[in-house]
């Protein structure tokens, strides 16, 4: 188990590395510079030179990541030049507007989607599982892109619910702002817990032990819910990991059409700068993000089949 | 339900071939007095009550500033079918364009952006999936076939890019080129960048499918025959994995599309006035154009039915249905999960 826990905190520790060094280097050797980009083509070659010199871009690629590498192990991700300020204060926020976003999605999916595909699962006819099962394919078509056009259309259309952003001016909090963002991100997934656990349900039920349970006589909503749930969450633990993955890159889409100011915004707001230190924290912080999603499935996973950590 | 998926795939894919016969104007087309004008839908009955060939009613201008528009009821414009090589547009195409699915703020008709716009995606779309087939049929087959340290440096490889949020790789290689770039780099650009981005889920399970085909005895039999390694991998082994590919296939295409449309959305893809559905939706990105000009949203939904009618095919075909990532990766529902592990 240690050695387990061991491997995989280092396969997290080298995608945190390579992932930031690779943008790092992906935006240094993008064409133009900040300064480029901020004082226009027209900018005379002394005030290039002096802001280049200022922003330590004057330096080889070798110097500037030696540099930014001894920095990084101390804690100082460098200095953002959009913004002025040092890439380790800005970036928690953002992350944490993003964390805010992508946690509840997984926990509202996770709480509608399970139930769901445990009722389809073990019921084959009726109106309400196919009336489930239909709507999780409607809403399996509908990537995040969609379902955030989709509900900010129906918000706006009927004043209902606020938005874009995390607040507003009116005094509406943070709570009404998340729904639009946050059912945006969880539609899908719901739809995807719900097939999948569907799935893993309909093939546990109709093995020998769940049969002889409910030959002794337990309830079978007990069978269902107790004995056969259990060991049909491997499939939804396992996945649990890619999904993160998943939920950034869907909540980059969906923080666009919401404005919600996460980390996708400010990413990408330093890629068009080629604000590269700012591009390389970012980098670092999603790949954070998804080291945390990977032993979050893999706890999950080694808990609910404990074969899985030998 | 298997058969409505086959129509929605159907009307899609020919209106995208047909495009210039489809699409009554040209992508660039501006109509000046008509900016976000709405659909002008074709009508059979006159307000006398009486029956008429399909025909339009011309739009006046009320609110130059908020751009709302009023039916002129009383000047009738007939369709006309099959003339300039358009399938139908309207008689009075100068003044009174025939605007099925309204004018963009541009005033351009948004139906012929559509059907031209699907053209684009489409093609950018099975072009980004044949280059991820060639790269992951090579990478899974090889890893599969030479076994040992390759094996282990390729599937590294694959998991590493798989477990990357998609969405930002794409982001992060598409800015390190030039902002804005030309029509045919971009579609290379994305193409590339969603092949790779692809290529490494298709890579895992060829690698399996190589890796256990390579023991049976149809391959032990042809390479006993003399059958050199590149053969008996390419002409052997590979088809074995026909049906997975194919199945794969069809769920990377959505997930490129949607891929496509984000990176146009935040303005990394198609430069104007190119007409892709991304580009269709960056031009819609305001929430002005969500409550008063809904018509431009209909990229999303045509990309909506196309998805739905992929869905609808696949899980007929006895598959589990895609889940689409917007980004360019698609992450399959795998119900076996030994498949995402080993």
């Amino acid at each position: 188990m240690t050695g387990y826990i061991a491997r995989r905190l280092t396969f997290a520790v080298v995608l945190v590395f390579a992932v930031s060094s690779a943008s790092l280097m992906l935006a240094r050797f993008a064409p133009g510079d900040y300064v480029t980009e901020s004082l226009g083509v027209n900018a005379r070659r002394a005030a290039v030179d002096a802001a280049r010199a200022r922003y330590g871009l004057n330096r080889t690629f070798g110097e500037q990541y030696r540099d930014w590498l001894v920095g990084a192990l101390h804690l100082d991700f460098g200095r953002s030049m959009q913004y002025d300020r040092p890439v380790a204060d800005l970036i928690p926020e953002r992350a944490v507007n993003t964390g805010i976003l992508a946690f509840s999605a997984l926990a509202v999916a996770t709480l509608i989607g399970l139930p769901l595909g445990v009722v389809t699962g073990t019921r084959r006819r009726g109106i309400v599982p196919a009336a489930i099962r239909a709507a999780s394919l409607v809403l399996l078509s509908m990537p995040p892109l969609l379902t955030s056009l989709f509900l900010v259309f129906v918000a706006a259309k009927s004043g209902w619910l606020p938005v874009g952003g995390m607040t507003s001016s009116g005094g509406e909090g943070l709570l009404r702002h998340m729904i639009v963002p946050v059912a945006a991100l969880a539609l899908p997934l719901v739809a995807m817990f719900e097939r999948l656990q569907s799935q893993a349900m309909s093939e546990t039920i109709g093995q020998p032990y769940v049969v002889a349970t409910f030959g002794r006589g337990v309830p079978l909503s007990r069978v269902i819910w107790r004995d056969a749930l259990k060991n049909a969450l491997r499939p939804i633990a396992s996945i649990y990991g890619l999904v993160v993955g998943t939920l950034l890159s869907g909540s980059f889409a969906v923080e666009t059409v919401t404005a919600w100011p996460g980390l996708g915004q400010l990413m990408l707001g330093a890629l068009r700068a080629r604000d590269v230190y700012l591009v390389a924290g970012c980098a670092a912080a999603g790949s954070v993000f998804l080291a945390i999603g990977t032993l979050m499935s893999d706890a999950a996973l080694a808990m609910v089949d404990p074969r899985t950590a030998d | 339900m298997r058969a409505l998926g086959l129509t929605l795939l159907a009307v899609i894919v020919a209106a995208a071939v047909a495009a210039p016969i489809a699409a009554p104007y040209a992508i660039d087309q501006p109509f000046r007095g008509l900016l976000n004008a709405p659909p002008t839908l074709p009508h059979v009955r006159d307000d006398s009550g009486s029956w008429r060939a399909p025909f339009i009613y011309p739009w006046t201008l009320t609110n130059q500033l908020e751009q709302r528009y009023e039916q002129d009821r009383t000047v009738i414009v007939p369709l006309r079918w099959f003339s300039d090589g358009h399938l139908v547009s309207s008689s009075d195409d100068g003044h009174v364009p025939l605007l099925l699915l309204g004018a963009d703020s541009y005033g351009r008709d948004v139906f012929s952006r559509l059907v031209h716009g699907a053209r684009l995606s489409l093609a950018l779309a099975v072009a980004a999936a044949a280059g991820a087939l060639i790269l992951g049929a090579l990478v899974g087959g090889i890893a599969g076939y030479a076994g040992g340290v390759l094996d282990d440096l390729l599937m590294r490889g694959s998991d590493f890019v798989i477990v990357l949020p998609a969405m930002y790789i794409a982001l992060a290689l598409r800015s390190a080129m030039k902002l804005v770039l030309p029509p045919f780099e971009v579609f290379a650009l994305l193409a590339g960048i969603f092949a790779v981005v692809g290529a490494p889920f298709l890579a895992r399970g060829v690698r399996a499918i190589v890796r256990s085909e390579k023991q049976l005895d149809y391959a032990a039999a042809a390479s006993s025959l003399g059958a050199s390694h590149a053969r008996l991998l390419l002409r052997h082994l590979l088809p074995a994995a026909r049906g997975f590919l194919g199945v794969e296939i069809t769920m990377l295409i959505p997930a490129f599309i949607v891929g496509e449309a984000t990176l146009s959305y935040v303005g990394l893809g198609f430069p104007d006035p190119v007409a892709s559905w991304g580009t269709m939706l960056h031009d819609a990105s305001s929430i002005r154009a969500f409550s008063d000009f809904p018509w431009l949203l209909s990229p999303a939904a045509a990309m909506f039915l196309l998805v739905l009618g992929l869905n609808l095919v696949v899980q007929h075909a006895g598959v589990a249905p895609v889940y689409n990532d917007t980004d360019g990766s698609p992450r399959r529902l795998r119900a076996n999960s030994d498949t995402l592990r080993s």
